[in-house]
């Protein structure tokens, strides 16, 4: 390759890909050390995805094959008999749409809640305000596992055990996000807010109208997390769910696995089941995922 | 919108007064109070962070079981048996040695994961996929799936290593099985920080070095590890804070056991409060654990502030 050549697609790497992602990729040649990097990482790569594989090679066994000894990892024959015996035990349908119910609802309050407090907070004067958001902050230290015995006493009397609600809301209220916005919408520029408000709008059109859409990517980051969070929390709807219809996957899964014994082709069936709704939407939405994960850890510093 | 203001805004447009129209009414202008927009929030704080966190403390002073009949205010009674609870003891111990384990190896490996899948330029969405997969399993699915993968007889690892491994019949192997599960499922969280920093590094940076005769591992240590020092500090505490909180998978994988040599604080908390219904034990017991998680975020705090004022001296 011609050092014409080279410079040429250097500089449409360096635009395709922007500053940032190539650190010192400004040789594709495959050195020995980059041979060696990819081998160490495929090596790391595979022994990552080894314990999910197990899990489906095992699924796909029959019953009385699965504690054969020796690392067999395809039975005398694949069959679907666990999946079908898991489908048939338990309610995974309903738990799947219990927890995409919740998820989804904690997910747009938590959003709305915290999007209309961080811009109350940053954008707005009121009595108080300092040491409200003050008070706020310091949420932020409150572990949710040092509230769980009040909070379960608050739900029985608040009547909302073993209903969604009683585990939507107490999940809601996350300082942290609150935060996140505020450093978010401290750094928009005020010009196209001012311009609407000469222009005669009011607040809440000023808010709906040019705050949210220009802050749609930080407002995916913080829902894309909440999300994944409520959509894995097991704590705190194991404690406040008793009855099997109003459970959440991870809760019923848990629940149901006593039925099964030491079947574990059954139990790596339940395994691949409950573990992919997540896996396949992570498929389609990585990069969202990706930045929404990283933003809202970064935001933390 | 209909009209986004082709006037410019005048330089000393009021930004928190709002011009408003003569006509608007008078709720409309009410309406327009700062207040409105974070109330709904405090509501919900209020209601459902606030309020539990007062009424644990009043919990905490009274013997109260969970029906919240037979309530009688003890004082200090519950601080005091917590004292000399071994159990408490034991299980806080636990706790802090899983933290201790865990903390210092999701740094090592998630800064290692990331460095490799930053300098490998192909195929960037395979090492994300393969890495941080594992941490959107719900905590359940890993639970069953560990389980198998330790079971003494048919797990894959006894199998693999031909051997009888008793990862989670003998405490101290239990413990290490317990951070082992615990690194392949959380650690993908930590290389996605890390992989977004080490994209923040400049190449100037590197060009510079290279340039000065810097080989690889130089660059690594003078440019990437002290570029990253802010991010490290972050996981560390994240993790210092998530660790101490641990529960589901250990009670999941193994209840705490054996003999509750594994039992992390929180479960016994919510043993003694839900099972055993002394939920003003439970909250005494809440309590003690928050004073520490509270300790570990001002020591960051104060860590950062003392890092910055000497920054700002040696400018």
């Amino acid at each position: 390759m011609s050092a014409a050549m080279t410079a040429a697609r250097k500089a449409r790497d360096a635009v395709r890909t922007g500053a940032g992602e190539e650190a010192q990729g400004r040789r594709p040649r495959w050195t020995r050390g980059r041979v060696g990097l990819l081998a160490c990482a495929l090596v790391l790569a595979v022994l990552w995805v080894l314990p999910l594989a197990w899990a489906l090679a095992t699924s796909l066994k029959p019953e009385d094959e699965t504690t054969d000894t020796g690392l067999n990892w395809i039975g005398s024959r694949i069959t679907f008999d666990a999946y079908r015996q898991v489908w048939e035990s338990g309610d995974l349908t309903r738990w799947m749409l219990n927890t995409a119910y919740i998820a989804s609802m904690t997910t747009l309050l938590t959003v709305v809640l915290t999007a209309m407090a961080a811009y109350g907070f940053s954008r707005t004067e009121f009595r108080g305000r300092r040491v409200l958001y003050g008070l706020v902050l310091a949420g932020i230290m409150v572990p949710p596992q040092v509230l769980i015995a009040p909070l379960f006493a608050e739900m029985v009397a608040l009547n909302l055990v073993d209903t969604y609600w009683g585990v939507i809301l107490p999940q809601v209220a996350v300082p942290a996000m609150v935060f996140i916005l505020v450093k978010f919408f401290e750094g928009l520029p005020r010009e196209l807010e001012e311009a609407a408000y000469v222009d005669g709008a009011g607040r809440w059109r000023v808010f709906w109208q040019i705050v949210v859409p220009l802050s749609r990517p930080v407002l995916a980051a913080v829902a894309i997390f909440t999300f994944i969070q409520t959509w894995n929390n097991f704590l705190w709807p194991f404690l406040v769910t008793t009855d099997p219809n109003a459970m959440t996957l991870p809760v019923g899964l848990v629940n149901v696995q006593s039925t099964y014994g030491v079947r574990y082709a059954q139990v790596m069936a339940s395994v691949i089941i409950g573990g992919l709704p997540l896996l396949i939407v992570f498929v389609f939405f990585q990069r969202q995922i990706v930045r929404g994960v990283a933003h809202t850890g970064l935001a933390g510093q | 919108m209909t009209a986004l203001a082709p006037a410019p805004a005048p330089p000393g447009a009021p930004e928190t007064a709002p011009a408003r129209r003569p006509g608007r009414s008078r709720l409309g202008r009410i309406m327009q109070h700062g207040g409105w927009f974070v109330a709904p929030f405090l509501v919900f704080y209020g209601v459902f962070l606030v309020w539990p966190l007062v009424s644990g403390l009043w919990y905490s002073l009274n013997e109260t079981n969970l029906a919240g009949i037979n309530t009688e205010f003890i004082g200090l009674d519950n601080y005091r048996e917590a004292l000399n609870d071994d159990q408490l003891w034991d299980s806080l111990g636990n706790t802090l040695t899983f933290t201790a384990m865990l903390t210092p190896l999701i740094v090592a490996v998630a800064f290692g994961l990331a460095l490799l899948a930053h300098n490998i330029k192909h195929g960037k969405w395979f090492w994300r996929l393969a890495f941080f997969a594992p941490f959107l399993l719900p905590s359940a699915v890993l639970a069953d799936l560990w389980r198998w993968l330790y079971e003494p007889d048919y797990g894959l690892f006894n199998n693999a290593l031909n051997e009888r491994v008793p990862w989670l019949l003998e405490g101290d192997w239990a413990m290490f099985s317990m951070v082992l599960a615990t690194l392949w499922w959380t650690v993908g969280f930590s290389f996605l920080l890390y992989l977004a920093a080490l994209q923040a590094i400049p190449d100037h940076l590197y060009e510079a070095a290279a340039l000065d005769g810097a080989g690889p591992w130089q660059r690594m240590w003078h440019i990437t590890v002290p570029m990253v020092r802010n991010i490290t500090g972050l996981i560390v505490v994240l993790q210092i804070l998530a660790s101490l909180q641990v529960f589901d998978q250990i009670f999941l994988i193994n209840e705490g056991g054996p003999n509750n040599e594994t039992r992390p604080v929180v479960q016994y908390i919510i043993q003694q409060g839900f099972t055993g219904y002394r939920i003003g034990y439970a909250s005494a017991l809440s309590y003690i654990v928050f004073v520490l998680i509270v300790a570990v975020t001002l020591v960051r705090l104060w860590l950062v502030r003392k890092r910055t004022d000497e920054k700002g001296e040696t400018r």
